[in-house]
């Protein structure tokens, strides 16, 4: 529990942390809150040679509209103002509503939705929210900044499209607007632990019909799922749709085996917490 | 006035809030790694990452170059340092096989985790970096980690140096065990898998030791249960005269038996201490834990019950093997024979056949775990009697009834031959059914039942009885422990009037310091808050067997009782002299003597203890002292019982298991402060049913510790728990003054079988007759899976 010796480096500014991580390069790791980095680290499983902190740097907390009819969440805001906002209360309630579900109170109080999704971890909660939301991250670099959508950010296990000299300013999400309702299934062993699967169903809801739905998974592969599926099978349905639907929440997932449960299990499990998401989210 | 010759009882058998808590809470404790030498070194081992391998070259001279390093040894340049491989107390047969245990392996390492070499430096991130300069070279070796294939033809060797993986078999056959099977009308076998555990204690491992200063003496702190025998045994094991050895137990934040041992970093710092002439510390981190402190459990039985027509039980057959891991630790071979008066538990029958062998493989020790031997004999008799129950086709309770020791035939000895002394199994049935609402749950499940909700209910029994109190000495001789089960306590009455009472058992969360000062008060007549206890080293308490087996009050709590009872005795001879009265003539409460009939005429315990530590005027024929010592052997265990009820809601789309009630009415004799009772019980509770549900350590097939931390080792928080219904009954221990019977382990061995016969009962119509544990989605899930083709032992087999 004792991690390397490493370098340690505070900017003040989204500039000043820029140019650390281009004078670093691949040697450097960017330190959030520190709650997915430092554990790798004191396992020794990393070891940059220097760690950038954000902790200090203007300009990265809070949560603003922006005017396009979306909401934008400061990089280092940590869970538990996400949780509390009431911009995202009122206009996106289901990430206030996920982020709930994120470890433990201490875990919510550090981590910070930057960091949570930059971590790139599928099994964390919050890659399938904004997968299913169609939101998307502001990155900025040298060379300035660019937006990526979710469906592009999330590469593999552990890896984004973010380069090495790049960090998230933004987390961008749209003001959900019409009756919508949602429930996320997060499964887990004990208590305020990992999610073996998660399952995000969110519902638009007209006259007794399904408008619109969402369907975000977590844990169901080396990145967050959406499923296009379940969500086409119900589009314009009544809420009987849901249990055929559902049963198509696995297609083409390949989630991993691990002491939890077999890829089998998983599969299963994401069909039955995808049925009782979306029957939830219709009320 | 009538002449009352015992104290009025003031303390015992209500709730005080306990001494220990404020410091605890407050931040003010004193572990282990808190404590700051001057000069002191940090030690650091390095850890073989292969379960089984030979160790052909462990260079450490790359370690020695990094900053900070001040000394680098391999086990090689340590192996003239040992008098004595690390001690197993427990030879269970004369021709038990053990390998040698040197605290630092020299050629050959058997479990991921087994020490290869030590760095030891300045800091203890000095140390910890070093380690990775440490250059070893291994030659893998097979990795024997399933105890059938380790037991099967041609199995590789755990142990290069051995000629089996086999260290004993150990039997005991009491009745005509043939005689009750051949005749019998029903037969019901099964097989049953009691899980390895990792104890989990909250304050991680950690010791300090320092070299003779002012004393000719090491100072050993250490987070230990035992201060007591880890004196002694490092005596033996590093040739350090036992009077130049202190071993002091500081605040001790757990230990659930996992600090009952003699452990390979105790026995290497006495060493580094002696070689490098500093203090030296180690403390583990949760990993290196989990790898290098012992594990519990570990168990597969295979048990057979004979009946009769009228469901009267004949006999009972029980094969064991038990998974030792890659060396015998203090007590590991003699935690599941315990088993063999355990597994016939309250029934009774007219034969028991015991046959358990000890078993080695390539994976961390084990050894006792909270209850040791007893839970597994439990979780096995009590699983059991269900599936005879569901195969006969009658209602559990019913046939537990039908065997059970009545009320009124105690004492009744055993048919494993040792003598229950009180205990009242149909009252505590009684209260249990009567909170749960045994009928109106049975009543909803046969609605659920119909109506295919797939969330469906089941209602789990543990009706368990456990021997605790460890022990009368003869009978551990006999089990060729190498220890008795004696303790011991003395008091100090100090010229004030206040009290030091001290003991030889070594609490480590339990709340000794307020019960024992409740015990005292009441039997000294000296108020609670002017009562110290100490406890937890050498040199304050010399003579002790510590604490575990539920032994601390029954033994413990005795032996302050004695010691109080041999002050007062005293006190009455120096009254009785000061008053100018008879000592019959006397009577003693609340810490005054007074003259029967006179009341006026007296004089109390506080004028008394000054009075002789002046020493001017006392009688004749005794030493100016109230001061005593107090050994006492149980002449017997003890039998804490009790039932305990559990209903779950098992989902069986997801195979999630949700506790929706738990009731557990125990009989634990008399209680001297019900709030601890409950406390331990609580936490009895959470840990066994946490075996039911949640923990497990997994290896995988090349011996690596699959669940190596905290991450994937589900040890359950607040969180998980459900609401306790708790009650007592109360038949008074016999054997001791207290009357107590001891509530350590008590929550932990019943609850394991109440939840998973709450499983299972919910499973039932799905064809479901056993489930593995722990009852994840998963293996639930895979019972379901599995009876639905046919399958319906939940993978056991
Ligand atoms: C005990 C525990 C339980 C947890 N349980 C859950 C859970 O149930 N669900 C869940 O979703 N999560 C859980 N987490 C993870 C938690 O949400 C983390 O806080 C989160 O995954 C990472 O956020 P962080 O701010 O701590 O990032 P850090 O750990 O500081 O960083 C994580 C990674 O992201 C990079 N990074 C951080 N910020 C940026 C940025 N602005 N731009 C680019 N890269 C960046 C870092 O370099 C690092 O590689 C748990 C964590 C712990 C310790």
């Amino acid at each position: 529990m004792i991690p390397a010796t490493f370098e340690y480096v505070r900017p003040s500014s989204i500039d000043e942390a820029v140019a650390a991580l281009a004078e670093h390069g691949d040697e450097a790791k960017l330190l959030a809150g520190g709650h997915s980095l430092l554990p790798l680290m004191k396992l020794r499983l990393a070891a940059p040679e220097v760690v950038i902190d954000l902790g200090r740097v203007d300009g990265l907390r809070g949560v603003s509209e922006v005017g396009d009819g979306r909401l934008a969440i400061g990089a280092m805001t940590p869970h538990y103002k996400v949780m509390a906002d009431p911009l995202i209360r009122e206009h996106c309630g289901v990430l206030a509503d996920v982020t709930a579900k994120v470890g433990d109170a201490q875990v919510r109080h550090r981590g910070t939705i930057g960091g949570a999704l930059a971590h790139g971890d599928s099994a964390g909660d919050l890659p399938a929210v904004l997968l299913a939301l169609g939101g998307s991250v502001i990155a900025q670099g040298p060379g300035g900044t660019r937006e990526i959508e979710a469906a592009d950010f999330f590469v593999d296990y552990l890896t984004t499209a973010l380069s090495d000299d790049e960090l998230v300013t933004e987390v961008r999400v749209p003001k959900l607007v019409g009756d919508w309702g949602w429930r996320y299934e997060k499964f887990s062993r004990v208590a305020q632990a990992w999610a073996i699967v998660g399952a995000l169903g969110m519902v638009k809801r007209s006259n007794g019909h399904i408008e619109e739905a969402r369907v975000g998974l977590t844990n169901m592969g080396t990145r967050p799922v959406r499923c296009t599926a379940t969500e086409d099978a119900i589009r314009g349905q009544s809420p009987d749709a849901i249990e055929d639907a559902a049963a198509h929440a696995s297609d083409g997932t390949s989630p991993s085996s691990d002491l939890n449960a077999t890829a089998e299990f998983r599969q299963h499990l994401a069909r039955v917490l995808t049925k009782r998401a979306l029957t939830a989210a219709v009320g | 006035m009538t002449a009352i010759d015992t104290p009025s009882t003031k303390n015992v058998g209500i709730t005080r809030l306990r001494k220990e808590d404020a410091h605890l809470i407050t931040g003010q404790t004193n572990w282990t790694d808190n404590l700051q030498l001057t000069g002191m070194l940090h030690v650091a081992l390095v850890r073989s990452p292969m379960a089984h391998a030979k160790v052909t070259s462990v260079d450490v001279s790359a370690a020695l170059d990094q900053p900070g390093v001040v000394a680098a040894f391999t086990g090689a340049d340590l192996a003239d340092n040992w008098a004595a491989g690390l001690p197993c107390a427990w030879p269970v047969t004369p021709d038990m096989v053990s390998p040698t245990h040197l605290p630092i392996a020299t050629d050959e390492v058997r479990y991921v985790g087994d020490a290869v070499a030590v760095v030891v430096a300045q800091s203890k991130y000095q140390a910890a970096d070093a380690v990775e300069f440490v250059e070893v070279e291994y030659e893998p070796l097979p990795a024997v980690v399933n105890m059938e294939a380790a037991i099967a033809d041609g199995s590789p060797l755990a142990d290069t140096t051995l000629e089996t993986n086999k260290s004993f078999t150990w039997q005991k056959i009491d009745g005509e065990i043939d005689d009750a099977f051949d005749g019998a009308a029903h037969i019901t076998t099964r097989r049953f898998v009691n899980q390895r555990l990792i104890p989990t204690a909250i304050e991680p491992r950690s010791v300090v030791c320092s070299p003779p200063r002012e004393h000719a003496e090491y100072t050993m702190w250490s987070t230990t249960q035992v201060p007591h025998i880890l004196r002694l045994m490092l005596a033996l094991t590093c040739g350090v005269p036992e009077q130049e050895l202190r071993v002091i137990a500081p605040d001790v934040g757990g230990g659930f038996g996992s600090k009952l041992n003699v452990y390979a970093e105790e026995a290497l710092l006495l060493v580094l201490a002696r070689k490098l002439r500093k203090p030296v510390k180690w403390t583990e981190t949760r990993s290196e834990g989990y790898q290098a402190t012992c594990h519990g459990r570990d168990q597969v039985q295979d048990l057979s019950i004979a009946f009769n027509e009228d469901h009267t039980i004949r006999g009972l057959k029980v094969e064991l093997l038990a998974d030792m891991g890659a060396y015998l630790q203090l007590v590991t071979p003699g935690v599941p024979i315990l088993g063999a008066f355990m597994f016939n538990s309250i029934y009774k029958m007219d034969a028991l056949s015991f046959t358990c062998h000890g078993i080695f493989t390539n994976k961390t020790p084990t050894d006792a775990y909270r209850g040791a031997g007893r839970p597994e004999a439990t979780y096995g008799i009590e699983r059991l009697i269900d599936e005879a129950a569901n195969e006969l086709g009658v209602e559990p309770f019913e046939l537990r009834e039908k065997n059970w020791i009545k009320h009124e035939e105690f004492p009744y000895t055993t048919i494993a031959g040792i003598e229950y002394d009180s205990g009242n199994y149909e009252a505590a049935t009684a209260r249990a059914k009567e909170l749960f609402d045994y009928d109106g749950l049975r009543a909803e499940q046969v609605e659920r039942r119909a109506s295919g909700d797939p969330v469906q209910l089941g209602i789990g029994i543990s009706t368990f009885t456990e021997m605790c109190g460890l022990a009368p000495s003869r009978v551990l001789g006999s089990l060729s422990y190498g220890a008795g089960g004696w303790e011991h306590a003395s008091v100090r009455m100090l010229p004030s009037g206040k009290a030091e009472v001290v003991t030889g058992t070594s609490p480590h969360g339990q709340g000794h310091v307020t019960s024992w000062s409740q015990i005292a008060s009441d039997a000294l007549g000296v108020p609670y808050e002017d009562i110290e206890v100490r406890h937890g080293d050498t040199a304050i308490a010399h003579k002790g067997m510590d604490t575990y087996g539920s032994r601390s009050l029954v033994v413990g709590g005795y032996a302050v009782q004695v010691a109080c009872d041999k002050v007062i005795a005293k006190a009455r001879k120096v009254a009785a002299h000061l008053l100018e009265a008879a000592e019959d003539d006397l009577e003693f409460d609340g810490g005054t003597f007074s003259v029967k009939g006179s009341p006026d005429v007296s004089t109390t315990i506080q004028d008394i203890s000054l009075a002789v530590f002046a020493a001017h005027d006392y009688p004749e024929d005794m030493e100016p002292s109230l001061d005593s010592d107090a050994t006492v052997d149980p002449e017997n265990f003890s039998y804490p019982h009790g039932t305990h009820l559990c209903a779950t809601e098992v989902d069986t789309e997801t195979g999630e298991v949700t506790i929706r009630k738990y009731v557990a009415v125990d009989d634990i004799g008399k209680v001297i402060n019900p709030q601890i009772v409950e406390g331990q019980i609580h936490g009895g509770l959470a840990q066994g049913i946490a075996q039911a549900l949640w923990e497990e350590a997994v290896y995988d097939e090349q011996g690596n510790l699959k669940t190596g931390s905290l991450l994937d080792y589900y040890v359950p928080s607040a969180a998980d728990m459900p609401h306790f219904d708790l009650d007592r009954t109360e038949t008074p221990a016999t054997t001791n003054p207290l009357g107590v019977k001891g509530v350590g382990e008590a929550g932990t061995i019943a609850s394991t079988p109440a939840v998973i016969n709450a499983v299972v009962d919910a499973l039932r119509p799905m064809g479901v007759n056993d489930v593995l544990m722990p009852a994840s989605p998963s293996n639930v899930w895979n019972a379901i899976q599995a009876a639905s083709a046919g399958n319906t032992d939940g993978g056991a087999a």
